[in-house]
């Protein structure tokens, strides 16, 4: 099976880590990723802010970038959403039946990251290790447009030492939403809020879910509330073992990535 | 006044105002968690609830996919049954037909059942142009109606008030227009309640002209219903000799039998209610029994520019139940004012546009009013794919925009992300770039997140959006697509 990583354009330019644990993890687990190059976004910020002739040559380079791969990765449940659900929408608008036809290839193939390994690998037990208090955020998109339902929990639930405890509220959305985030900043920030405040109310000390850009919303409010609750992708727990909590103290998100 | 609000500023203005307001946003909170609650408990008790949805939305995009010939039919039935049909192709035309019959009735007042459709089309303030008085009849229309409110919900339009406000508003506003509330009026509800039934009992009996609205019309039969809670709708469509109903285009079912999946869904996801207390059905006239002149205004008023709307047309399956309000997380902390219309809420944000179009500001900005979570799509009983709509009235925004001579910032800022991200080589550089800031950011930041990254706080320009609440990571030194090409991989060893 040829698997590809989109990593993503948060990840790629954010949030690295995050892209390293996905392949750590899937090597782990005797898969062979690849990263073509040639890859750059979904396409999702232009889409979602209504911007859709713009959105056609991103949607093209997608769909180069991932052609002939049997399935495509991404740590992101709601960019998975955007090239199953949107890529067909973009591909329709642009006229070009070859773009809908290539599109119609990569669609189907796109799994997130927790789909690809319940579903696919049919693991749900990956041999981590992470000894430390979590509650998860399931975000909108992986809960909704993808449906992932117990997915990620049922890999949480399966990670030694880990101690799982239950949001308050989980399934309401954190007030990200791409561009929502500014053009109703106020909204967001008082959505994020309550996000925020029943994360602080678990007692957790790390904050989990599946998307980078949900996490930097709500860990970028609890920062700012000094709140002392780290935020990670739940591929970086995934990944994280026995050795790299000895090696690294704990695997710190980014922790040396900037200015080091 | 036609929907909206006069002189509403857009969205994300109203939204920071309404914020600001401690006691509606406890309000909102405590209501639209009761509602949703217990809603979600009803729906669960029916094993075949997605069938039934699929029922429902089956009814209305058959009735929708062949809106001409059902017309037709309705009009036929409900002539043959003595009524008089009217048409208006807006809101003007429809409060002029209302007016005139109230006119050469005599009447200086109407009693009035709950209605969307009379208060899209702003018919109590064009009655009241005209000379004539229209009472409100519904607890909480009347609340909204005497403290000289504003509707902000569909169901339940007071639901930015508390039990304490609406005796306040009781006890000044009730003597002037009609029997006073007593001396001893309690915030009890029981209590409200009495105190606004007595005070509409006056009108009810003294009325002699009604007007209501519709939730369906049947075309084969001719028959109208009307869904309500109180009994007051009952009694406005029973007393008065003369009924007015003003019923949207996009009310009509094809047949009798059609209103079972939708009297099953409507009360359990609008009041959370397995049955609905009062619904009453009239078709046309029953001589010596009711109002003995009826009439019905169907009304377009930008349905049928909604209906030509490939993507948006699904809107008018709506069937006004407001779970979509009650479970948005956007709705919950500003409540309905912000969106300026009386449709407000995920239906409101685009079905406003849709029947309007976007070239106002006001209307323009709704469909941004959501951050796309999805929510509303997952307790829509007819499965009106609100954030698809959203996204595609987005899109007619962005385009309504695309011959501006100079264009927006935004524009010009998606264009080149879009530029960006259309040539891998190109995002390498934009990345290089951010690194580079990130390294700047990392040896000046005061900020570290909680895991030790350098972030920043409070940015000024067009980074105070986000800044001014949330702290933001450091871009990080190197990418991701640098570290795979220099390591080839991680298998060169370098594990971070
Ligand atoms: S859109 Fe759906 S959920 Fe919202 S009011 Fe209409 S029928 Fe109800």
């Amino acid at each position: 099976m040829k698997v590809a990583l989109q990593v993503t354009c948060v990840n790629d330019a954010m949030f690295p880590d995050t892209g390293k644990a996905v392949v750590r993890l899937l090597r782990r687990l005797g898969v062979d990723v690849d990263f073509p190059g040639a890859q750059t976004c979904c396409g999702q910020p232009m889409v979602n802010t209504g911007y859709l002739d713009e959105a056609v040559p991103v949607v093209r380079t997608f769909v180069d970038a991932f052609a002939g791969y049997d399935a495509i990765v991404t740590p992101s449940g709601s960019c998975a959403g955007s090239a199953r659900h949107q890529h067909s929408i973009v591909a329709e608008r642009s006229g070009d039946p070859a773009l809908v036809a290539a599109v119609a290839e990569t669609a189907p193939r796109t799994y997130e990251l927790t789909e690809f390994l319940v579903d696919v690998l049919g693991v749900t037990d990956v041999g981590a290790y992470f000894p430390h208090r979590v509650t998860y955020h399931p975000t909108c998109h992986s809960l909704r447009m993808l449906g992932v339902g117990d997915r990620p929990r049922r890999l949480l639930e399966a990670v030694r030492g880990i101690e799982l405890v239950e949001l308050p509220q989980a399934t309401e959305c954190c007030g990200f939403g791409g561009t929502f985030a500014l053009k109703n900043a106020d909204t967001s920030v008082a959505m994020g809020a309550d996000k925020a405040r029943h994360v602080r109310d678990t007692g957790a000390e790390v904050l989990v879910a599946g998307d980078n850009s949900c996490l930097m919303h709500i860990g970028g409010m609890l920062s700012r509330q000094r709140a002392g609750v780290r935020v990670m992708h739940l591929a970086e727990i995934l990944a994280a073992t026995e050795v790299s909590e000895g090696e690294t103290g704990g695997p710190a998100v980014g922790a040396r990535a900037a200015g080091a | 006044m036609s929907g909206t609000f006069v002189g509403m500023p857009a969205f994300p203005t109203a939204a920071r105002e309404a914020l600001a307001d401690t006691q509606l946003r406890r309000n909102l909170a405590h209501a639209t968690h009761t509602i949703r609650d217990k809603r979600a408990r009803v729906v669960a008790e029916v094993e075949d609830w997605e069938d039934l949805r699929l029922a429902g939305a089956g009814v209305k995009e058959a009735a929708l996919r062949d809106l001409a010939t059902h017309l037709e039919t309705l009009e036929a039935s409900l002539v043959r049954a003595g009524a008089t049909v009217h048409w208006a192709r807006d809101a003007e035309e429809a409060c002029a037909i209302v007016a005139d019959v109230a006119r050469r009735h005599g009447a200086d007042e109407v009693v009035k059942v709950k209605s969307m459709a009379t208060q899209e089309i702003g018919l109590n303030e064009a009655l009241e142009a005209e000379g004539i008085a229209a009472w409100e009849t519904d607890l909480a229309e009347l609340i909204v109606q005497l403290g000289d409110d504003l509707p902000s919900h569909i169901l339940v339009p007071a639901i930015h008030r508390n039990r304490a406000e609406i005796r306040e508003i009781f006890r000044r506003r009730m003597a002037d227009v009609g029997r006073a509330a007593p001396d001893d009026l309690s915030d009890e509800p029981g209590v409200l309640a009495g105190a606004a039934r007595e005070h509409l009992r006056e009108k009810f009996l003294r009325a002699k002209v009604a007007v209501s609205g519709a939730n369906f019309a049947v075309a084969d039969t001719g028959t109208l219903v009307v869904v309500e809670s109180e009994g007051n709708g009952r009694m406005c469509l029973t007393l008065p000799e003369v009924l007015v109903s003003v019923v949207g285009i996009e009310k009509v079912v094809a047949t009798w039998s059609d209103l079972d999946p939708m009297l099953r869904l409507l009360p359990r996801s609008s009041t959370g209610e397995r049955m609905n207390p009062y619904t009453s059905t009239w078709t046309g006239v029953t001589p010596g029994d009711g109002p003995q002149e009826v009439h019905v205004v169907l009304l377009d008023n930008g349905r049928t520019r909604a209906l030509a709307d490939e993507v948006g047309r699904q809107a008018l399956r709506c069937i006004r139940c407001s779970a979509c309000l009650n479970v948005c997380p956007v709705y919950e902390r500003v409540g309905g004012h912000a969106y300026g219309s009386v449709y407000p809420g995920p239906i409101g944000a685009i079905l406003n546009p849709l029947l309007r179009g976007v070239s106002d500001e006001q209307t323009a900005s709704l469909p941004y009013a959501s951050s796309l979570c999805g929510a509303c799509f997952e307790v829509c009983p007819v499965r009106i794919d609100i954030p698809s709509v959203l996204v595609d009235q987005r899109a007619a925004v962005v385009d309504s925009h695309r011959g501006d001579r100079v264009p927006k910032a935004e524009a010009a800022a998606m264009k080149a992300a879009a530029w960006t991200f259309a040539d891998a080589r190109r995002l390498r550089w934009a990345e290089r770039a951010s690194g580079l800031a990130g390294r700047v950011l990392g040896r000046f930041s005061r900020t570290t997140l909680p895991g030790g990254r350098a972030a920043a706080g409070r940015l000024p320009g067009p980074g105070a959006g986000w800044t001014g609440a949330r702290d933001l990571p450091a871009p990080p030194a190197e990418s991701f697509r640098e570290w795979w090409d220099r390591t080839d991989g991680g298998q060169d060893g370098d594990r971070r």
